[in-house]
This record gives C-alpha cells, sequence and structure tokens, in this order.
C-alpha cells in the first residue's frame, strides 16, 4: 500500500488521514485509569471514545451482602477524596427509610465535616489539574493544605481518609475537645494556600490560556447529560442541592453558590476556588452556631419506662408491657465513664451502633452493639424504597436503597455524579486539540471508586 | 409540586398506562406499563407542567428474591434459634414491590409477576420537583427483556443504559451501540442479577481464585 | 583464587547495592483510593524524597520499583502485568494497600485477590490505606532488600518450605 498518497488525492498533495491515538488506561496525565480512544485530524480531535470500569469493585454487589452498617466503610471508597460527603448521603438515605431524623448537633457536626472534605476533594482536583499544566508548586501547597485538613478530619473520626465516621442516626462521635480552635486554624492556612494558589494561577498567561475555551460545553447539553455540581455551574446554571433541595441544616447557613458563564475549564477552575472559600464559610458558621445536645438519634418509638418496673414486668411474663418499651434509668446508675461524655444518648438502641466508650465499658454497650453487628442481626427497616439525593463535591450524589424488611439492603444503588460528566467527556473533548485533553480531564474530576464503584 | 398533585397529573395524562403509585417516605413513585414508558417521558420532559430536564438516575432492580431472603437463625445446627431484632414499625407501610411479589408465583394462565424493575429518578431544575417512575419488565420469563431506550430524550441516558443492561441484562430497544461498559467484554452473565454469585469469578489472566 | 573474587564481588554488590536502594525510580500505578495516601506521601509533608524515591517516572521502561496502588480489577490485571513485563530488571514491585496484599474486602466477581496471584511482590504495605508512616517503612524494608541483592538483580533463593507446597 502506498502511504505517500490517498486513494484520491491529486498528485503532489499532501495526503490527510486521521491517527488514532490511545491514552489510557495506566497514563501520567490520566489521574485514575480510564482509557480515552482519540481519532486524531493533526492535532485536533475529531472522534473520541471512552472506556471506563477498569475501577469496578462491585459495591452494589457487597452492598447487598453486608448489614446496613457495613456498607458505610464501603461507601468512604466511592469518592475516597471526599468520604464525608458519601457516609452523610448513605446515613441519611437509611434515615429517611428508617423515619427516623437525628438531632440538631448530628447535623451541624455533619455539615462541618462535610465541608471540610469538599474542601479537600477541590484542593486534590485543582491541585492535580493545575500539576498537570506544569504549576507543581501549586500542587504542593494545595496537597498542604489539605494534610492540615486530613489531620483536622483525623483528630475528629481517627483516620485520615477512609473515615467510616456517620452511623445510621448519628455520628460515631462527638467533636473533640479543642476542635473549634484547631479548626479555625486550619481553615485559616487553607485560606493562605487559597489566597497564594490564586495569585499564581488565576492570572497566569500559561495557565489561563491553556484553560479558557477548551472542554466548552453548553448549558443545555450539560443538563441533558445529567451533569450536576460545580461542573454544571461553570455553566452558568444555578442548581446545587444545598440550596434547592435543603437536607440537614443547610437552609440555615449563609453561602453563595458560585456561578461561571462560558462553561469551560478556567470557569469550572474559578467556581471550584470560590466554592472552598464558601465551604470555609459555611464551617465557620457552622462552628459558631454549634447548639450543645445529644449527637445521635432520639427514639421515637418506645415509650419510657423505668428500669424496675420493666425488670417486674418481664418477671411476670408480661411480654406485652415491653415489647414497645425503652428502659429509663436513674442517672446514677448509668456507667461509670458517663460523666464524662455528658452528650452520649442512649436512644434508638434497634437503630445505631453504642458509643465505643459504652462498647467497651459496660455490657449493655456491648449487647447492643452485638445486635447490631453480628451475622443475621442488624438494623431492620421495613420495607420500602427511598432516594436521597446530597450535594457531593462533584454534584448531586443520590442514594436509592430498597430494603425488603431484612437486615440487609435488598439493593442499593448510587447515583455517582462524574458518571455524568464522564458520559459527557466525548463532547468536552471533539473539536480541542489533543494537549486540551490534559486540562480537560483534569477540571472533570473523575473519581476511579465513583465512577465505577 | 408536592408528591400527590405529581402523582395525579401523570394519572391524569395517563389513565390506562398508570399501574399503581405511591408516595413512600414523601417520593412520589409512578408505576407504568412498559408500552406507556416513551410517550409518558417525552411528556414529563415537554409539558410545561412537568419540565423533568434532568434524567438524574436510571437503574434497575431484581425483584427475584425479594421477600424469600431468610434471616439466618444463629446456632442453627445447635438447634438453638436466635431470633434477630424485630422489624422497625412503620406507620405508612409501602405497597410492596411494583411488579408484585415474584416469588409468590402466579395462578396459571396469568402472566407472572415481574422479575425487574427499571427504576427512572426525574429532576425538574425550574420547578424542583422529582419523580420516580417504575417500568416493571420480564413478566414471561424472558432472558433479556426489552424496553424502550431513553437516550433519543436525554444524553445521560445513553451510558446509564449500558450500565443496567451490562449489570442487569435488560436490553433497551432503539439505543445505539449497547455494549458492557463496566465489565469487560467476554464476561458471562450480569453481576447484579440475584442469580449471580458474588463471588463467581471470570479473571482475564491469572487463577480463579 | 576464588577467595579474593568473592571479596571483590561481594563488596561490590554492596556498593552497587547501596547506590540502587537510594536512587528508586518508582512508577506508580494508581488506580483507586490508595492514590490518595500515595500523594499525601509523596508531597512535602512525609516528603518520600529523603529516602531517595522523589522522582516517579511515568514509564515503566525507567522505573525500577513498581508501586500498585489500589484496588485491581479483573479488567486492568492484564494491563499491570503488561507494565510489569514492560519494566527492566532489576525491578522490584511493592503492594499498596491491603486491596493489592489480598483483595481487601471487596471479595466479590469484580476485583482480583491479591497482585501476587498475577505479578511477584517484593513488599506488602498493608493497610486500607497505610498511612504514610507505613508507606515510609515499607520504603526503608524495601531498602533492606535491595542492599543485600545480587549485583545482577538475581533475588535470593526463596526459602524452600516443602509443607506449604500444594
Ligand atoms: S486498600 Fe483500601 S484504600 Fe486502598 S485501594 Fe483498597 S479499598 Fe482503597
Amino acid at each position: 500500500m502506498d502511504l505517500t498518497k490517498t486513494p484520491g488525492s491529486p498528485p503532489g498533495e499532501p495526503e490527510i488521514r486521521e491517527m488514532l491515538l490511545n491514552v489510557g488506561p495506566a497514563h501520567p496525565a490520566m489521574h485514575g485509569i480510564i482509557r480515552i480512544v482519540t481519532k486524531l485530524d493533526g492535532e485536533q480531535i475529531v472522534d473520541t471514545d471512552v472506556e471506563i470500569g477498569y475501577l469496578h469493585r462491585g459495591f452494589e454487589k457487597m452492598a447487598e451482602t453486608v448489614d446496613y452498617n457495613g456498607v458505610i466503610p464501603y461507601t468512604d471508597r466511592l469518592n475516597y477524596v471526599s468520604p464525608l460527603i458519601n457516609n452523610m448521603g448513605y446515613c441519611m438515605a437509611v434515615e429517611k427509610l428508617l423515619g427516623i431524623s437525628v438531632p440538631e448537633r448530628c447535623h451541624y457536626i455533619r455539615v462541618i465535616v462535610s465541608e471540610i472534605s469538599r474542601i479537600t476533594d477541590h484542593l486534590t482536583c485543582v491541585g492535580a489539574g493545575a500539576m498537570e499544566l506544569g504549576a507543581f508548586s501549586v500542587f504542593l501547597y494545595m496537597i498542604k493544605a489539605r494534610e492540615f485538613l486530613w489531620e483536622l478530619v483525623e483528630m475528629v473520626t481517627g483516620a485520615r481518609l477512609t473515615v467510616s465516621y456517620c452511623r445510621v442516626g448519628g455520628v460515631k462521635a462527638d467533636l473533640p475537645e479543642g476542635f473549634d480552635e484547631r479548626c479555625r486554624k486550619a481553615l485559616q492556612e487553607t485560606r493562605k494556600v487559597l489566597a497564594e494558589s490564586d495569585a499564581l494561577l488565576t492570572r497566569n498567561r500559561i495557565f489561563v490560556d491553556r484553560m479558557s475555551g477548551t472542554g466548552k460545553i453548553s448549558a443545555d447539553d450539560a443538563i441533558s447529560h445529567g451533569i450536576t455540581g460545580p461542573f454544571l455551574r461553570s455553566t452558568g446554571v444555578e442548581y446545587d442541592v444545598r440550596k434547592d433541595c435543603p437536607y440537614a441544616v443547610y437552609d440555615r447557613l449563609q453561602f453563595d453558590v458560585p456561578v461561571g458563564t462560558r462553561g469551560d475549564n478556567y470557569d469550572r477552575f474559578l467556581v471550584r476556588m470560590e466554592e472552598m472559600e464558601q465551604s470555609i464559610r459555611i464551617v465557620e458558621q457552622a462552628l459558631r452556631d454549634l447548639p450543645p445536645g445529644p449527637f445521635l438519634a432520639h427514639p421515637e418509638t418506645g415509650r419510657p419506662i423505668p428500669a424496675a418496673e420493666m425488670v417486674d414486668e418481664g418477671k411476670i411474663g408480661n411480654i406485652a408491657a415491653i415489647v414497645d418499651a425503652r428502659a429509663v434509668t436513674d442517672p446514677t446508675l448509668e456507667g461509670a465513664a458517663k460523666s464524662q461524655h455528658p452528650n452520649i444518648e442512649a436512644g434508638e438502641k434497634r437503630v445505631f451502633l453504642p458509643a465505643k466508650e459504652d462498647t467497651y465499658g459496660n455490657i449493655e454497650g456491648l449487647m447492643q452493639q452485638f445486635k447490631l453487628v453480628m451475622y443475621g442481626h442488624g438494623i431492620r427497616p421495613p420495607k420500602g424504597e427511598v432516594y436521597f439525593p446530597v450535594e457531593g463535591a462533584n454534584g448531586e450524589l443520590g442514594f436509592y436503597i430498597v430494603s425488603d424488611g431484612t437486615s440487609s439492603a435488598y439493593r442499593v444503588r448510587v447515583r455517582p455524579p462524574c458518571f455524568a460528566i464522564m458520559s459527557a467527556l466525548p463532547k468536552l473533548l471533539i473539536g480541542d486539540m489533543i494537549a486540551d485533553v490534559t486540562p480537560t480531564f483534569g477540571s472533570v474530576n473523575m473519581i476511579g471508586g465513583e465512577l465505577d464503584r | 409540586m408536592n408528591a400527590a398533585s405529581l402523582i395525579q397529573a401523570v394519572k391524569d395524562r395517563f389513565p390506562a398506562g398508570v399501574k399503581a403509585s405511591h408516595s413512600y417516605r414523601g417520593d412520589a413513585t409512578v408505576i407504568l406499563g412498559r408500552e406507556f414508558l416513551l410517550e409518558a417521558a417525552r411528556m414529563l420532559k415537554e409539558d410545561t407542567l412537568f419540565q423533568m430536564n434532568f434524567l438524574m438516575d436510571l437503574t434497575a432492580v431484581d425483584f427475584s428474591t425479594f421477600g424469600t431472603k431468610r434471616s439466618p437463625a444463629f446456632f442453627a445446627n445447635s438447634g438453638i434459634a436466635v431470633s434477630p431484632s424485630p422489624e422497625i414499625p412503620d406507620a405508612d407501610p409501602w405497597p410492596g414491590p411494583p411488579g408484585g411479589h415474584p416469588s409468590a408465583g402466579a395462578a396459571p394462565g396469568t402472566p407472572g409477576p415481574a422479575r425487574f424493575v427499571v427504576v427512572y429518578h426525574f429532576f425538574s431544575l425550574p420547578l424542583k420537583h422529582r419523580l420516580r417512575l417504575e417500568i416493571p419488565v420480564g413478566e414471561v420469563e424472558e432472558a433479556e427483556p426489552e424496553v424502550d431506550s431513553l437516550s433519543s430524550l436525554w444524553a445521560s441516558a445513553d451510558w446509564l443504559e449500558r450500565e443496567v443492561w451490562d449489570m442487569f441484562g435488560i436490553r433497551f430497544r432503539g439505543h445505539r451501540h449497547l455494549k458492557r461498559i463496566l465489565m469487560y467484554e467476554g464476561f458471562v452473565g450480569h453481576p447484579l442479577r440475584k442469580d449471580y454469585p458474588v463471588n463467581k469469578r471470570q479473571p482475564l489472566i491469572g487463577p480463579v481464585n | 583464587m576464588s577467595d579474593h573474587a568473592g571479596f571483590f564481588t561481594s563488596r561490590l554488590d554492596e556498593a552497587i547495592g547501596w547506590a540502587r536502594k537510594f536512587s528508586i525510580f518508582q512508577y506508580p500505578f494508581v488506580t483507586a483510593c490508595c492514590g490518595m495516601e500515595y500523594m499525601a506521601t509523596a508531597c512535602s509533608h512525609y516528603d518520600v524524597d529523603r529516602f531517595g524515591a522523589g522522582l516517579p517516572r511515568f514509564s515503566p521502561r525507567q522505573a525500577d520499583v513498581l508501586f500498585v496502588v489500589g484496588t485491581i480489577s479483573h479488567k486492568i490485571a492484564p494491563v499491570l502485568v503488561r507494565i510489569y513485563e514492560q519494566m527492566a530488571e532489576p525491578k522490584w514491585v511493592v503492594s499498596f494497600g491491603v486491596c493489592t496484599c489480598t483483595g481487601g474486602f471487596y471479595d466479590n466477581y469484580a476485583t482480583v485477590m491479591g497482585i501476587d496471584t498475577i505479578i511477584p511482590v517484593d513488599v506488602y504495605i498493608p493497610g486500607c490505606p497505610p498511612r504514610p508512616e507505613y508507606v515510609l517503612d515499607g520504603l526503608i524494608k524495601l531498602q533492606a532488600k535491595i542492599q543485600i541483592q545480587h549485583s545482577t538483580g538475581q533475588r535470593p533463593r526463596p526459602e524452600v518450605r516443602p509443607e506449604f507446597e500444594r
């Protein structure tokens, strides 16, 4: 075959042919594993095919095999950059299924930690995206800031990344002593880093040239693809689950939803930068308003009867009287460790795990723990189905749960926000240069665990 | 619109198509015959009353083992049964699987209950309401049941339908290239079906461990 | 004669081992959550550069340590093996995170139950994800291993344990 000429081209003319270029699955500019097959005309992309699924770990199938509390660690690993938001989304979905509500303080704590998570997510996204364009120092700064926030997260949850902090009906533990101060300090550091990065990037000629005008999408296309979150907002559509379908206590907090105008990479960068600022604002307000009180769910079923009376009823065999009852004890009879944890509430025992101090400290706590974690026991919500959306770092993160009344969910489906964005990737890339794949892919913020589950 | 009026509005438009509806925990849910899907979806998108411009989620549920899962009694082999904690009571109960109880079996001569339910979650950005649409499929023991594809109406349906095909083996009529998305070519079976064992591996390389 | 030769080669081995262990060029094969901790370890807080492993190479042909970071699914497994085969000897493999060590808690149809079923592994760093301190510890162990290795890259013969043979 004569490779120098296309059959139909006139003699002497340079031959024009398209070239296939395969990027990924293991490619340095792809943080995460995904394969993009591009068809190039010179440097321009004329067609692409995106192949995903390299990190499919069977989340949905696993969730059917473990009990309701057992799913929480799996949710950590969906969007592993902001696990606390996933925890919150899942727990709120189960709470909706159970029809219970959690106390005020718990809502505030969840809001605080999930906003911290959102900041770390955006920091990683912007930092990694900037690194791929050559701004390595920005990456180091942002990871430094993330490290401060992770130390904070570790202080609250005991883990840096895979936190499993939320519980159905509450959170694992109250905020630790001195959290306020540490948090303010960390946020200040973050602000400093944001200002530095802003100075390094926002008006940086190289950065702006590579980001603006690339990876463009119109608002209509974005909506049709089901894109939500910062990505949608960069096209000028003001949709934020926290504002439009408020959950927890977001309707009581003041924050703005930044929107872009052009829907290109640069706008997405600006939106993310501004969102971090807003998240810091939310955390500060929530810390200021944090009400005292219990952080685990109040019992809504079960009438309280004194413990001694309950024992008596039990002794005479009157089971009917104590089936739905909740024993209340004299405060002096509580475990010795109780006074140190004034906020721990002995609430709905059929739903949430006891505080760790109780599990290790007294027999009731241990039994309650066993009744919830033992195989075949655990939370048993009524039969039903619910969908609950929260605003994840990438957009609407929804959990759809079907229960068949047993201790493990019949079906858990998660609506992954970056799945929608990735499905629009061909649209974002076609027409751009091959070098624009890097910034576009960076601003998509693909998270493998969430995309492929 | 709130859940009740939303359901009523859909019912008014499709008196024949709506099989059932409920608003369990406030989620407006309409169960529709599968032949009405495309028409109903178009109406939901275009009608000024609904304006559902987002197809937020599309998934399926395999109801074939619904209600048959036994809560494992713990010391069963020693003869001591331990009953698990009681179910938490519900004031407003859920009407049950949308396609009927597949495990219950059907009376001879009548169409059997549906095995799968394809679940659509719609959201309207201008009106801020959500609707769940459920389409029971697979009544007649079809190996690969089929529903209409919504990819002509919402671009998001494209990948989501591929995922449902991959995970459940439900075909979408009118989809451009229905191929696997999360699993690889050469994978046999559909992992989220209830009869696919959770740890049945089909490695491309290396041992089956 | 052989005494002297032995003396020289062992000194040479030592010198080469010393040089190798402080110039680790790693290839991070990052797939999942552990990648976040990998990033944290590589950045300024924990500074993996102190151990001479600060320069990740994104080409397998230039790298001598393969860091397998994150869950390996059956779909990506052939790619991993291919990358491993492309690396030049001497090469080492670090399995980072419990998913790569044993499959972790993803015991299901999609994941490989430990990458040692498909490629040889030198150092296992468990943890889900391992903390940066663990990673540094694993790296030091790897360095010790590199140090005692023969200069041709041949590994010390594995211990024979017939009782575990199948
Ligand atoms: S070991 Fe844990 S953190 Fe690491 S990839 Fe596996 S699940 Fe994620």
